[in-house]
């Protein structure tokens, strides 16, 4: 099997011919550094400012998710994902109801998937835009941070609204919801969206065409959709690669084959293309929360579940399309009222193995750039 | 495609469907053979995902599970395989290089090595960690308090 | 003692600078008096960087020192004087003690020879021009000692970065001044280094020089105001402290008093180089249309703007201080910006006073100017990305030199093209 033609496309090894090279430096960003977003430990080797290679030491933030699960029943895991990707605490809420429901076949009514999209796609923004100021934050424009954060404080709101909490929001319950929408929610819903729309035109208008922006982010940690799907990159990154996959499509979960929307691409897999990805994401989820906010129906909001949830045995995988990427849970339940294993698939952890790949032979500023351009969130990668 | 495969391998493969989804239950020795099958014949392109579970009381302690998707054919497939504590599994980092981190993941969490990993060691845990914390042996509230005490300075981590 | 006021006073009655005429005493008290009036513009400079960041950012920025923040440089200051003062155990602690002081003390020289008015400054050299380029310099040598001294790997690549960057830049900066210089020489005084001379030649000819056989005059001055924006490490071109990269650059090691060094020094250095683009190609201490608009009723017009400048201000705090929270609270901030208030209103006052007036507008139409570049500075920040460092490379050698090189060329045959007729039609018609 390790037959060297069928080895895969990517050099793992860094070079050796330069170790430990007079004209080596080695340097280690982080686990405290500005940029690292939160407690990555970078190791550089370079050659002046060339990058050689690097190597990602991490495990700082992991707090034994999986196995905090495995002592927990099913409802009471339900907050603990929220902690993972803590800026996409409801994609990770909706990954985890959806696969607990799958394995106890039991399905969210329709006015309870409405929500759960809305709320979603809301949260999409908001991770977006959350990354889109703290990348151009690393680059060195330090207003649309601002600006995004500004924005973002109105999706806040209405998760606020909605279920009292902010950030860790465990808006959704195994079954559907556990709230009823708030008197006024559509129509907070709507003007956000009319709110939001300028607002991206705006953050476009000070980056897009921006020269310094373009020479800084074209051209930057390249990647091919080939060496995308070997190292299981997913998300925006793989898709402004060229390859048009979605999971939102691909495999619909929710209810979103009931929307229209349409997937972005990228042509040369750069940190450009991937930022103009994720600009499109947002305006198509401006574009979902519409016409979800159009046609919620009428109805109850939770499923019949049991009160002692005792999924039959068996195994489960499911997976969503998170803001960053797939993530999936695989779930095993040996017919108790705790599950016996709970996997988390997450797309950070996998994405952030690209980052060595992407960055051989740049330069140290781009490092920074091609970490804010993968979108980690590090407790999703410790987990 | 499970026809075939039964043809080709005889008993010691075994395809079930579980909730609309399909995964094969392949004996240890077959499993190169058949990852390598999936990806090349088969077109499952994208390892999503690798992971094991514990079952203390068996004979075979782990399940290996492979998470395999295909983009040409948009499905999903899972592969799992049974073995012993003690017992390595041969490395997929060459068939998916993404096979990489989630191994040593594997690695760190249950103690199963894999031949012919570029770098089998810890990666969330520190380096001189004893134990493997998924396993069902393993207490929730239970730490390697020698590395602590050496490494952090503290009597405890609790 | 008669001896010493009369020695105090042949000075005011000369109309030159205190250094030109050879008086120590005036030029000891034009020293401090630029050094107190530096430090009071890099801590008004503090406060205004955070606000006008603040408000470009949709914040507030400092509101809780003083009323608006206005105590916050204070406060800033007392911090870092009473911090800590730490010394890397690895580091050369005699250069990483010294470092800093070079730097501020290029900063300051460079003082020496800026022209407030034509008798304002402390000093008028005949090379004027020449020495401010080459005291600036010198900050290089604080950086690098500085980033080399800390024995880190952050600083280290820093001083590297902003020693490359400086020495680039200065270059296609020299190109543009030397268009200048160029300038000058075709008044009817011939060609000069001096500072003064500059400006009194761009009086003499009649316009700024950044008008001056347009369009050359304008890329001169784009070329430097770009240089100038490397030269002192400032955003788009902060790399060697670009804090995403590099933690903070070649000052990452140094902490408390050490490093407001540092901060000093970079400021005084944005305000000295915007000096040599004021006085080179923004007529220096000149009105506006000082040819244009003459005779005694436009000169009593234009210097009633400093008086009028400081009224708005003492407006504008009173109108904040009408919107300021009727709350108990608020009461000391309410007074403190009222107060903060009259005392504007009182300096915008004495600026009316004949004496005064007469003596400052020149030193208003200086700083105004000054100020404008200034916050140009803080706009740059707001807006623009980090540049890449080879990027920037690529922006001093290959965009600038070469830019300042045929402008250097265009300029001398534009000025000479008299000359150069008259010799073609000799050549053509013996």
């Amino acid at each position: 099997m390790t037959d060297p033609n069928t080895l895969s496309p990517l050099d793992l090894e860094t070079p050796d011919k330069t170790f430990l090279d007079a004209n080596e430096l080695v340097i280690n960003m982080g686990p405290q550094h500005p940029a690292t977003h939160g407690v990555l430990r970078v190791i550089l080797r370079l050659d002046g400012e060339k990058v050689m290679g690097l190597e990602c030491v991490i495990g700082y933030l992991h707090r034994g998710v999986e196995k905090i699960a495995e002592n927990r029943t099913y409802t009471m895991f339900n907050p603990y994902v929220d902690r993972m990707d803590y800026v996409a605490a409801v994609s990770n809420g909706l990954g985890y109801c959806e696969a607990v429901e799958k394995l106890l076949n039991v399905e969210a009514p329709p006015r309870a998937q409405y929500i759960r999209v809305i709320l979603t796609e809301l949260n999409r923004i908001a991770s977006h835009q959350l990354w889109l100021g703290t990348h151009a934050l690393d680059i060195g424009a330090i207003t649309p941070l601002f600006y995004t954060f500004r924005d973002r404080e109105e999706i806040l709101k209405i998760f606020e609204k909605y279920c009292g909490a902010r950030l860790t929001t465990h808006a959704f319950r195994i079954g559907g919801l556990q709230y009823e929408a708030y008197e006024g929610f559509e129509k907070d819903v709507k003007n956000f969206v009319n709110f939001v729309k300028p607002k991206i035109d705006e953050y476009e208008e000070l980056l897009t065409t921006n020269r310094i922006w373009l020479e800084r982010t074209k051209g930057v940690g390249k990647i091919s959709g080939k060496d995308c799907i070997a190292l299981g990159v997913t998300g925006p990154v793989l898709r402004a690669s060229g390859v048009k996959w979605d999971l939102r499509k691909a495999q619909p979960y929710a209810n979103y084959k009931n929307f229209e929307f349409e997937i972005p691409t990228g042509e040369n897999g750069d940190t450009y293309d991937r930022y103009i990805v994720r600009m499109i994401e947002m305006r198509q989820s401006l574009r979902i929360i519409e016409q979800a906010v159009e046609g919620i129906p009428e109805g109850p909001i939770m499923a019949k579940v049991p009160k002692v949830m005792k999924p039959p045995v068996g195994e489960i995988y499911h997976s969503i399309e998170a803001p960053k990427g797939e993530l999936g849970y695989f779930i095993v339940s040996d017919g108790s009222t705790q599950p016996y294993r709970i996997r988390v698939r997450p797309p950070s952890f996998v994405n952030l193995q690209a980052l060595d790949l992407m960055c051989r032979g740049q330069l140290v500023a781009d490092v920074i750039a091609v970490i804010g351009t993968l979108d980690i969130v590090l407790g999703e990668v410790d987990r | 495609m499970i026809a075939r495969f039964r043809g080709e391998h005889g008993s010691g493969i075994e395809a079930l469907t579980y909730l609309g989804q399909n995964y094969l239950v392949v004996d240890r020795s077959l499993i190169p053979e058949i990852l390598h099958v999936l990806r090349d014949r088969e077109q499952f392109d994208y390892c999503v995902d690798i992971t094991a579970v514990h079952y203390p009381k068996r004979e075979k302690q782990f399940d290996v599970v492979w998470v395999l998707y295909s983009f040409s054919r948009n499905e999903r497939i899972r592969v799992k395989t049974l073995i012993a504590d003690g017992e390595s599994l041969p490395s997929a980092v060459p068939l998916w290089a993404t096979a990489n981190w989630l191994e040593r993941e594997v690695f760190d969490m249950f103690g199963i090595k894999f031949d012919g990993h570029p770098d089998m060691k810890r990666i969330l845990l520190p380096d001189g960690w004893k134990g493997h914390p998924l396993r069902k042996d393993y207490g929730i509230l239970q730490q390697d308090n020698e590395w602590v005490q050496i490494n952090l300075g503290i009597e405890s981590g609790q | 003692m008669h001896g010493f006021l009369q020695y105090i006073q042949s000075y005011l009655d000369s109309d030159k600078t205190p250094g030109g005429a050879g008086n120590i005493f005036w030029a000891t008290v034009y020293i401090l008096l630029v050094f107190a009036g530096l430090s009071v513009a890099v801590i008004a400079m503090n406060w205004l960087e955070r606000k006008i960041l603040a408000h470009m950012q949709v914040r507030l920025g400092p509101m809780r020192v003083g009323p608006h923040g206005l105590l916050q440089p204070i406060a800033d200051a007392i911090k870092l004087l009473l911090k800590e003062d730490i010394i890397p155990a690895e580091a050369d602690a005699l250069v990483f003690w010294i470092a800093p002081f070079i730097v501020v003390l290029a900063a300051f020289t460079v003082f020496v020879v800026v022209p407030f008015g034509p008798t304002h400054a402390i000093t008028d050299m005949n090379i004027g021009i020449l020495f401010m380029l080459g005291v600036s310099s010198l900050s290089v040598l604080g950086i690098v000692t500085a980033g080399w001294a800390s024995n880190s790997h952050y600083p280290l690549i820093g001083a590297l970065r902003s020693s490359a960057q400086m020495v680039s830049y200065e270059v296609a900066m020299g190109l543009a001044v030397v268009s200048v210089i160029l300038m000058t020489s075709l008044g009817p005084e011939g060609g000069t280094l001096s500072m003064i001379g500059i400006v009194q030649a761009q009086q003499a000819q009649g316009e700024w020089f950044i008008f001056k056989f347009f369009p050359l005059g304008l890329v001169g001055f784009f070329i430097f105001a770009i240089a100038m924006v490397a030269e002192t490490n400032r955003a788009p071109f902060d790399l060697p402290e670009a804090e995403s990269e590099l933690t903070a650059g070649f000052h990452t090691e140094y902490s408390g008093f050490r490093w407001s060094l540092f901060f000093l020094a970079e400021y005084s250095a944005m305000i000295a180089v915007s000096s040599i683009a004021v006085t080179l190609w923004l007529g220096g201490w000149l009105r506006p249309f000082p040819n244009a608009l003459t005779g005694p009723t436009w000169d009593l017009v234009f210097s009633l703007f400093p008086g009028i400048t400081f009224l708005l201000l003492a407006v504008m705090c009173f109108y904040n201080t009408a919107r300021m929270p009727k709350h108990p609270l608020f009461r000391v901030q309410t007074m403190g910006l009222a107060g903060f208030g009259v005392v504007l209103a009182l300096i915008g006052l004495i600026l009316f006073i004949p004496a005064v007036r007469v003596r400052v507008t020149d030193i208003y139409w200086f700083a105004a100017k000054v100020g404008a570049f200034m916050y140009l500075y803080i706009w740059y920040r707001g807006t623009f990305p980090r540049y890449r460092f080879d990027q920037l490379m690529k922006v001093g050698w290959k965009v600038l030199l070469p830019t300042g090189l045929v402008l250097l060329i265009l300029t001398a045959l534009v000025g000479m093209r008299t000359e150069l007729w008259a010799e073609l039609q000799g050549v053509w018609r013996p």
